[in-house]
């Protein structure tokens, strides 16, 4: 049953295939007619909505299980081996919890995931609001692998001239970045307001195929000084800037030789999450490194 | 046959885009053999076919920006150099000058018959075709087909077109002149008119190939635009033909080019380079002029190959005809990677070296040169920046304030110098508009006066670079220092170390790597023991003014005798020069 699963999908990656991916936004769906994705490789259709909703394979109206958490549908093509991530945060009453950012892009999720690490772009690619030139220097920051596996960067500073819409001039904000889970990454940045707290952002990545995903943002945001109309037109507004950067990238997949590309040092955090993926034998979305 | 075909085409010469596709300051995305190209022409002409991805992250460095001098990546804003497509600037470190050895890979380009020929390697010269030569020719509009180049070939050899002047005459007789692999020259032949026209074929994948034609003659310009029509018009519907045909065979599989590995010592992280005093270049002097009273200017080509990239601020050795071997900086502007230009002042108490190049150095003569070094690297992340020059110290300043200028960047250049005919390498000069501001022929006191003026006003993220005679360089940093710069954020290079040096005590090095104990007696430099001991180090000037053989010192005290480490680096006590400095305590351990 389960190689029959591993044929269809076409990945072989036991560790995606028995884990949760959000496959959609719930708010985007609707009772009239089935929503269609893709999910690893395997086309699935979503039918129904709110409490009636149930995923099934295109090719065989096989049954695929599902959870609903954080706005999203969640999928499993396996049997789940662990929970979908916890996120405290999203627990907060005094947060904003917003969706609605979700965007498709024609590369590899991990390539995705590690844009999202990236802070040196910030100047070049989000101009004006998440970075300006001449501001471009990455300070060194602190990566290391946590007891629970999670690739984790602390630490990191970026000049930042949008600090929040109120604020005029720019500031040096601190961000720290965590990757959980292969497609799972998240950041913590200085709340503008409240200094002492910090705003948080998941990034979700469904991998629709190995060189295509989709990009479901989640923002926990402090309620002060901003709304969610706001901040789902900056979250869109940001993601619409990366995607025509990412689908120019050669090759799709993630390289995980450490001899495809050129590190630096402000690349320090995608060193450490190539050497996790590697160590985690993950394959699909990558090229493997020779052995 | 179609692989055998598609094989040897890896060693000929393609046509990959016409001369018309490279517009000003464009940057054009070229295909051939399944590899993608960014193919854009500088401003000085020279056209450049690279691989179409930034080292970095493999973005495509066709969407790049073409600033006339350099291909800067939309990604993370890496700028790589025209012609050697080496990188000379990595924004997220700057204060670090980038490895010399991060350079993208680049393909050979010859214009020709209007077309831009490259190839993955190829063997010889592009191809002559005598049809084409001696004469005018007109390129037609490149035609993209969903067809393998056997069958593209194929049709054409029956392409039918009308001559240049009888278009609307009786149907004219085709011939085939000449058929390679690769190309078909054909002859249309009505009533008294004959146009000849070569067709390239240009392999853009297995299953895809363009068709660049190009006429023989030019025909009047008001019937040019005719010409282009009818053979848009025949070559469209023999693209139908090709691809109808083409949809019958089985899809062939689609190339797949090698991307080669980045060098093992790129794949961790970039270290400085460690290289000795070498001379491993030879250079011609291709000019030689006066640029100002009592400078020279030196022209310096290579002799054999591409100069490798140099950054703003950096110097080369130069080994002299009589054995002196004198650190000069290179002047040159982004991009200019054609030549090294240097300014050199004559010395009125010269020890030989600037002598021997303003009297016996000739144009023509060739010199040994070390690959240029950058100990005086040039941040661009500054909101603003000085750059203060005195006299020679102008020629760091001036590859910086090109680098600037040409970014865009808020920057002043204040030069002094005695009058107006001493300021050295007016063409440049000129270039900068208002950015530079002169202040001749002022005395010490005036100079200081000046320069309080210049520096009063500090505010964070401003960075200042001086460059000019020790006593000026002095009063510099000095005042700089009073009127609250800090330390890191005054950059200075020394033309040469004018302390005297105290090499009268003797103390123990213990090299924790190598793990070896060595004595330095009097007299002796760390650096002379360490070379007699076997050990490797890199070095430049040996004065102690430029930076290239700096060690780091895990323990013990340094006594600093070199200008080129600012006070907070002295106190800190972690950096040594070692070809002047010494010990204060007995034992010095060094990560060597």
């Amino acid at each position: 049953m389960e190689t029959a699963v591993i044929e269809r999908s076409a990945c072989a990656d036991s560790v995606l295939l028995n884990d949760w991916h959000v496959v959609a936004d719930l708010s985007a769906l609707n009772s009239e007619r089935p929503f269609e994705t893709r999910l690893l490789g395997t086309d699935l259709l979503i039918h129904g909505a709110g409490d009636r909703v149930r995923i099934e394979r295109k090719c065989d109206s096989g049954p695929v299980q599902i959870s609903k958490k954080y706005g999203f549908l969640w999928a499993c093509l396996g049997d789940p081996d662990r929970d979908i991530l916890h996120i405290p945060e999203a627990f907060e009453t005094d947060r904003f919890i917003v969706t609605g950012g979700s965007i498709a892009v024609g590369v590899s999720g991990l390539r995705a995931v590690e844009n999202f690490l990236d802070m040196g772009h910030f100047p070049f690619v989000h101009t004006g609001w998440l970075g300006e030139e001449p501001h471009t220097e990455v300070p060194s920051y602190k990566v290391e692998i946590t007891d629970q596996d999670e690739v984790l960067a602390t630490q990191c500073r970026f000049f930042q001239p949008v600090a929040s819409p109120t604020a005029s001039g720019g500031i040096m904000a601190n961000y720290e970045y965590k990757v959980s889970r292969p497609y799972t990454v998240a950041l913590y940045k200085t709340n503008p307001v409240h200094p002492d707290r910090m705003d948080y952002i998941a990034l979700f990545v469904q991998p629709v195929d190995e060189e295509h995903c989709i990009a479901h943002p989640l923002l926990c945001y402090l309620k002060d000084n901003t709304n969610e109309a706001e901040l789902r037109w900056f979250m869109q507004l940001i993601f619409a800037q990366d995607k025509p950067i990412l689908e120019n990238q050669l090759p799709k997949r993630l390289p995980l030789d450490p001899r495809a590309e050129t590190p630096i040092r402000a690349d320090a955090s995608s060193v450490f999450y190539r050497r996790w993926l590697r160590h985690h034998n993950i394959t699909y979305g990558a090229i493997t490194a020779p052995q | 046959m179609g692989n055998t075909m598609l094989e040897a085409a890896q060693h000929q010469w393609h046509p990959i885009a016409s001369s018309e596709e490279l517009e000003y300051r464009h940057t054009f995305h070229g295909q051939l053999l399944g590899r993608e190209f960014a193919v854009w022409r500088a401003d000085d002409g020279n056209v450049n076919v690279w691989e179409n991805r930034c080292l970095h992250r493999g973005v495509r460095l066709s969407i790049g920006i073409n600033d006339g001098t350099e291909l800067t990546c939309q990604y993370h804003g890496w700028r790589y150099a025209n012609r050697t497509a080496g990188c000379t600037y990595i924004p997220a470190h700057p204060a670090d000058s980038p490895a010399r050895t991060i350079c993208n890979r680049t393909y050979p380009a010859v214009e020709r018959y209007g077309l831009v020929w490259s190839g993955e390697a190829p063997q010889g010269d592009p191809p002559g075709v005598a049809l084409l030569d001696g004469t005018d020719v007109l390129s037609l509009r490149p035609i993209p087909v969903n067809a393998d180049l056997e069958t593209v070939h194929r049709q054409l050899t029956a392409y039918v077109f009308q001559p240049n002047e009888g278009l609307d005459g009786a149907k004219a007789a085709v011939s085939v002149e000449t058929s390679g692999d690769l190309s078909i020259g054909l002859s249309s032949v009505s009533g008294d008119c004959k146009t000849q026209a070569v067709f390239f074929l240009q392999p853009v994948d297995s299953d895809r190939t363009v068709i660049r034609g190009v006429l023989a003659g030019m025909p009047a310009h008001k019937a040019q635009l005719d010409v282009l029509h009818h053979h848009n018009e025949r070559l469209s519907a023999l693209r139908e033909r090709c691809e109808a045909e083409a949809s019958q065979l089985p899809q062939p599989e689609k190339l797949q080019p090698v991307i080669q590995p980045v060098s093992e010592e790129l794949a961790g992280m970039p270290e400085q380079s460690t290289s000795g005093r070498n001379a491993d270049l030879r250079v011609k002097i291709a000019r030689k002029w006066s640029t100002a009273e009592g400078i020279a200017g030196f022209e310096l080509v290579s002799i054999d190959g591409q100069l490798p990239t140099f950054q703003p601020g950096a110097h080369i050795d130069v080994h002299l005809p009589n054995g002196l071997v004198r650190q000069y900086s290179v002047t040159n502007g982004p991009g200019e990677t054609q030549s090294y230009k240097i300014g050199v002042k004559r010395e009125p108490d010269s020890a030989g070296g600037s002598q021997c190049l303003h009297d016996d150095v000739r144009e023509g003569d060739v010199l040994a040169i070390s690959e240029p070094r950058n100990n005086f690297p040039l941040r661009r992340d500054a909101v603003k920046t000085l750059l203060i020059a005195g006299g020679i110290g102008v020629t760091p300043i001036l590859s910086m304030a090109q680098a600037l200028y040409h970014t865009g960047l808020d920057f002043e250049l204040h030069y002094f110098a005695q009058d107006d005919s001493h300021l050295a390498f007016p063409d440049i000069l000129e270039t900068l508009g208002d950015s530079l501001h002169t202040h001749l022929g002022l005395d010490p006191e005036e100079t200081e006066q000046c320069l309080e003026g210049l520096l009063a006003d500090y505010q964070p993220a401003m960075h200042l670079y001086v460059c000019g005679p020790g006593p000026m360089l002095e009063t510099t940093r000095h005042t700089a220092d009073r009127l609250g710069w800090p330390d890191q954020a005054v950059h200075f290079e020394y033309f040469k170390n004018t302390h005297e040096i105290d090499d009268s005590t003797s103390f123990e090095i213990a090299l924790s790597r190598s793990v070896m104990t060595l004595q330095v007696p009097a007299g002796t430099t760390i650096m002379d023991v360490l070379r007699d001991n076997g050990v490797s180090v890199p070095s430049s000037c040996e004065q102690g003014a430029c930076g290239t053989c700096v060690a780091t010192v895990l323990e013990g005290e340094p006594d600093h005798q070199d200008v080129y480490l600012s006070e907070t680096e002295k106190k800190r006590g972690d950096r040594i020069m070692t070809c002047v400095s010494r010990s204060k305590s007995a034992r010095l351990v060094l990560d060597i």
